[in-house]
């Protein structure tokens, strides 16, 4: 039998004591992304081995949020790969639009660019007032980040670019005001925001959703976890209800995929089967 | 435990596609090993460039999809916007995770990963560049038992890449461009 590198023999343990002593449970997350994300955690504490951040994790309780953050959703940005918000405003929001009240659930928001894009999608297609959205994630660090909406000015052009060309009817900096080295997004936005902390591995349904956005968190997990967490969104979203994943995601591995049907295959929407259960 | 995946991982990145054209022209078309590439294209999306490489390619280029097991004598092509990194049982996953060496995808993230699930069954081969970027991925795959192939610096478009790669990691072979697709074919008969 092959010898198990000393480094992955780590990872376990540090994977057991999160789980044991804080109740976080790793176990399912796709192993290669979750070393080297625990490796960087123990390079930025200062750990020369990740053995030495697993003995100052059981010891330090204020070490756990930081750590949760390191191995959370990453940033994102506003409208990333804007095609895909083309195709919310022209395939998805006209339909939602005909129920009186719209739940969505953005599920790993992070730092809530997302919310912050699709509130402003709401607000132009006019059903922002109907609109309720969910903002979860599993970091508490990460829920206050998003709350703030406070982003680097740095970004300000990209993402512009990125909510022209999804087809945005007005210019970004209508949205935000410009600070030194930062732009806060308008309070306005978050008006119909619930930010939540919600775990997709240990946590269940808590709403009916008409439109699930949960864009490149699933390709952190392992085909089961995978699994579980469509059938989650299954159960939580409404008959007919919308399913958006991040653009490069593969869910033929998962059997509560047949609960799905594209409605574009190549932006990874998806609509749950009138016959779903 | 099972045997651990046999494969051939390349990076590069300024200079790629024509470095790319090169040796994938001249592999043999009874490769009997994966392939999987990192180029840093700066493209939105790769579809184009595997259809470029594969016209001058023996082997079929493809773009590497999530959760996808990598497969003999077919090139497994990163898409953009996202690292690749190569799971234990030989299948693909992806990760949006911060930029390495202002990369994503980034060649040392595939390394790393793919030298921890195919040990000293892999070969790591890394070309034309102007940063560093594969150096340490390099560094790993040479440290768990695998072999390191570089271009030859002279040779290359850009020397940057292979220089630094000779510097962290070292290699076992440093070859001109011409040279690298016979060496691969006789390292897998």
């Amino acid at each position: 039998m092959a010898r198990v590198e000393i480094e992955d023999v780590e990872v376990e343990l540090f994977m057991r004591a999160l789980q044991l002593r804080h109740g976080y449970d790793f176990s399912r997350y796709a192993p290669a992304s979750f070393k080297r994300r625990v490796l960087n955690l123990a390079a930025n504490a200062g750990c020369r081995t990740i053995i030495e951040l697993t003995d100052r994790l059981l010891r330090e309780d204020e070490l756990v949020p930081q750590v949760i953050a390191g191995l959370s959703v990453p940033v994102s940005e506003m409208f990333r790969n804007p095609s895909v918000f083309r195709v919310l405003r022209e395939d998805v929001l006209p339909v939602l639009a005909s129920y009186p009240v719209i739940n969505i659930w953005q599920a790993g928001c992070a730092f809530g660019q997302e919310v912050y894009s699709l509130a402003i999608l709401l607000e132009e297609a006019g059903l922002y007032d109907r609109s309720q959205i969910f903002a979860t994630d599993f970091s508490d660090a990460a829920l206050v980040r998003a709350q703030e909406g406070i982003f680097p000015a740095r970004e300000a052009r990209s993402y512009s670019e990125n909510y022209l060309a999804a087809g945005g009817k007005r210019s970004l900096a209508d949205y935000y005001h410009a600070r030194y080295e930062f732009m806060k997004f308008d309070e306005r936005l978050k008006r119909n925001v619930t930010f939540a902390n919600h775990n997709l591995v240990c946590d269940g349904v808590f709403c009916e959703a008409h439109l699930i956005l949960c864009r490149n968190v699933l390709i952190y997990f392992t085909n089961t976890l995978q699994d579980h967490v469509l059938s989650l969104f299954r159960d939580s979203l409404v008959r007919n209800g919308f399913l958006c994943l991040g653009n490069r995601e593969n869910i033929d591995f998962a059997s509560a995929a047949r609960d799905f049907s594209p409605v574009n295959a190549r932006e990874r929407v998806y609509r749950k089967n009138a016959d779903a259960p | 435990m099972s045997a651990s995946p046999s494969a051939v991982v390349m990076g590069c990145s300024a200079g790629g596609m024509g470095a790319l054209r090169t040796v994938l022209g001249g592999l043999s078309a009874t490769f009997p090993r994966p392939v999987v590439v990192v180029c840093h294209t700066g493209s939105e999306d790769v579809t184009t460039f595997c259809e470029l490489l594969e016209l001058a390619s023996t082997l079929p280029v493809r773009e590497a999809r999530e959760r996808q097991l990598m497969m003999p004598g077919v090139v497994h092509m990163a898409p953009s916007g996202y690292h690749l990194l190569l799971e234990r049982g030989g299948r693909f996953s992806l990760s949006i995770d911060e930029r390495v060496s202002f990369a994503r995808p980034a060649i040392d993230v595939l390394f790393d990963t793919a030298a921890s699930a195919c040990g000293k069954d892999l070969i790591g081969v890394l070309m034309t560049g102007a940063n560093n970027d594969g150096a340490a991925g390099l560094r790993t795959i040479r440290r768990l038992g695998g072999l390191a192939i570089v271009q030859d610096p002279a040779d290359a478009q850009a020397s940057a890449m292979p220089q630094a790669a000779l510097e962290i990691a070292g290699a076992d072979h440093v070859v001109p461009l011409k040279g690298i697709a016979p060496l691969l074919n006789q390292l897998c008969p």
